[in-house]
């Protein structure tokens, strides 16, 4: 069973998305997503400074099954991305929630989040698949 | 063991004859190398030994079964070869004379025909090396269409998430930006997302069909007409054409342009990377931008008639050139004489043949237990399972499935591609299996599923027969460095 901690939220594209002390949103992929993509060889992380709205196709993340796009949970503008991933994209495998997060967005309204799945809404969908 | 670890200093092929002064004499002092360039230094006997062995390891079409989902792993008939083979084509040098060259223009000529008639295109170019360049050309062709006529808006090709990678890739290096389109559970395309993205800014969209989801897209002919009414071009990937080979024409579902892979459909051999060739069909209002060169005929009634190359001088809106002379010339040959042998009948036999084994297999695989990808539609020539009941359950991936086939002596199919389907085999027999061969890999599928609950550990570390083990995807992804070098690090 797949780890899914209930201080972020998720979407159904296996993003989580933590609103952090400072206002700014940590995004990554779930336990499950990083279980499904097998092990991860190589994350393409977006720009700075980027504004990007929800559903972009905004980073990539590739694994020796498959690459696939990672998209924006909510709107807003990149202001870090994680770049431990450069050399050791493992990372995602190895703790998804924290120490592989992938980049942080300001975003455009901090309501958004609200919008996203909480951990049970999701725990039911990764049951359903 | 490399062939360089069999080389010992001063060993050479031939290791009886004698030896003389093997210095040359005429090159200038300045051009000799000062060093020997580091080959492996062996006899001949060690040279066939070693590349014999090597082959003995192919797991291939000629020793096994390969039923490699949307790769069309077909038989190749030697008859192909040896006509392939005989001196008029092969020591045919590709700068002599048109006039010198007639044979072979002739059956280039025919092979556009028939590719046209089996098709229902208009004009067909055999230039493109290979399937992904036949992509390549024919998204060129549909930018080159647009631009012609002054419509420079339209910037975006639609692709559907089922497609291959290489759709995606095809149009980005073109020039266009890719919008993706749902694929509902039925395997049809969302026709209602479909027409919420067509628009003025279309160019084009990338269909492949049957899908890489093994069924038959349905709505073609409503699809057609939305992306045309848009003003928008119609691609067919023909990767899974054999599918439909004899039975329907893409250039009647209403395809502007197609590229047909003819080391799939028309069974020339290919894995391993090549050599292959993406012919490219194109609609009336296409035939201007066709890659160069093309085989054009004038009947024979006076000195210098009969067939000959048209250049950039007869069609100056081409796209261009995709390769030297004019794309593999032996693939070609090989594809021609196999369409001559099959005829059109034989050629409808391949479509019902390649879709009964593939239905038979999965109406097979369904009965023991397996959970088809699509459960509710016939399958086109290769279907899907989805083994993620197994992954969930038993701890026991697609790809543990894939690894232990080998060691029942089965190549693996398609692994994890459709992305839409998780843990999924996608399994093409093709038309050349006997029933018996189709029995013998679902009775392996069968024993994998047992073994799968008794002893899963079991088949995480499989193979076990095979002359390497479970390879270190990680590392193989990460160090793409294979050169050897003589000095170590």
């Amino acid at each position: 069973m797949s780890e899914i901690p209930t201080n972020v939220r998720y979407t159904s594209s296996h993003e989580w998305v933590r609103l952090e002390d400072d206002g700014t949103v940590t995004i990554g992929i779930t336990d499950h997503a990083q279980d499904a993509l097998g092990d991860i060889v190589f994350v393409e992380l977006p720009e700075i400074d980027s504004e990007l709205s929800q559903g972009a196709a905004c980073c990539v993340v590739e694994s020796v099954k498959a690459a696939s796009d990672i998209y924006m949970p909510i709107s807003g503008v990149v202001v870090d991305t994680n770049q431990v991933l450069v050399d050791e994209p493992e990372m995602i495998n190895s703790s998804s929630y924290t120490d592989g997060w992938i980049f942080k967005i300001k975003p455009a309204d901090e309501d958004d989040i609200e919008q996203l799945m909480d951990a049970s809404s999701y725990e039911a969908e990764c049951d359903d698949e | 063991m490399l062939i360089f670890e069999h080389s010992a200093k001063g060993r050479q092929t031939k290791i009886q004859a004698a030896t003389g002064n093997k210095m040359p004499t005429d090159i200038p002092v300045e051009l000799l190398r000062e060093e020997a360039p580091g080959l492996p230094e062996v006899s001949e006997m060690q040279a066939v030994r070693h590349y014999t062995s090597l082959s003995q390891k192919n797991f291939s079409i000629d020793t096994h079964f390969y039923p490699l989902g949307s790769c069309t792993m077909k038989h190749n008939p030697r008859v192909c070869n040896s006509l392939a083979m005989l001196p008029g084509f092969l020591s045919r040098h590709p700068l002599a004379p048109d006039q010198n060259s007639q044979g072979f223009m002739a059956c280039m000529y025919e092979l556009q025909e028939m590719l046209c008639d089996v098709t229902g295109m208009a004009g067909f170019s055999l230039t493109p090396m290979a399937g992904a360049q036949g992509e390549f050309a024919g998204v060129a062709m549909i930018r080159a269409y647009h631009d012609a006529n002054g419509d420079t808006e339209r910037k975006e090709i639609l692709v559907p998430d089922a497609a291959h990678g290489t759709n995606p890739a095809t149009a980005t290096m073109c020039g266009f930006t890719v919008k993706e389109i749902p694929t509902l559970p039925s395997g049809d395309v969302d026709v209602d997302a479909l027409k919420a993205a067509v628009g003025p800014q279309t160019a084009g969209l990338m269909l492949t069909n049957p899908s890489t989801l093994g069924v038959f897209e349905r709505q073609i002919e409503e699809i057609a007409k939305l992306v045309h009414d848009a003003g928008g071009l119609l691609y067919y990937d023909g990767a899974n054409l054999n599918a439909i080979l004899g039975k329907i024409r893409p250039g009647d579902m209403g395809f502007d342009v197609i590229h047909s892979n003819l080391h799939k459909t028309f069974s020339t051999p290919h894995g391993g990377g090549g050599p292959g060739s993406g012919a490219i069909g194109v609609a009336e209002r296409l035939k201007p931008f066709m890659p160069l060169p093309v085989v054009a005929k004038t009947e024979f009634e006076k000195e210098g008639d009969g067939y000959r190359w048209l250049t950039e001088k007869d069609c100056p809106q081409s796209i261009g050139r995709m390769s030297a002379f004019m794309g593999n010339a032996g693939v070609l040959l090989r594809a021609y004489i196999y369409m001559r042998l099959l005829g059109a009948e034989g050629m409808r036999r391949v479509g019902e043949f390649a879709t009964l084994n593939a239905n038979y297999m999965m109406a097979q695989l369904k009965a023991r237990g397996f959970e088809a990808a699509i459960p509710d539609r016939y399958a086109s020539h290769e279907f899907i399972i989805t083994l993620k009941k197994q992954a969930k359950e038993l701890n026991v991936s697609a790809m543990d499935f894939a690894k232990r086939l080998l060691d029942l002596g089965y190549h693996a199919p398609t692994t994890y591609f459709p992305l839409l389907i998780p843990e999924c085999l996608l399994i093409e027999p093709t038309e050349s299996e006997a029933k018996e061969m189709l029995d013998g890999f679902v009775e392996a599928l069968v024993q994998i599923q047992q073994e799968a609950e008794a002893d899963p550990d079991m088949l995480h570390n499989a193979p076990y027969t095979m002359p390497v083990n479970r390879l270190d995807e990680v590392r193989a992804a990460k160090q793409l460095d294979l050169a050897w070098s003589a000095e170590k690090d």
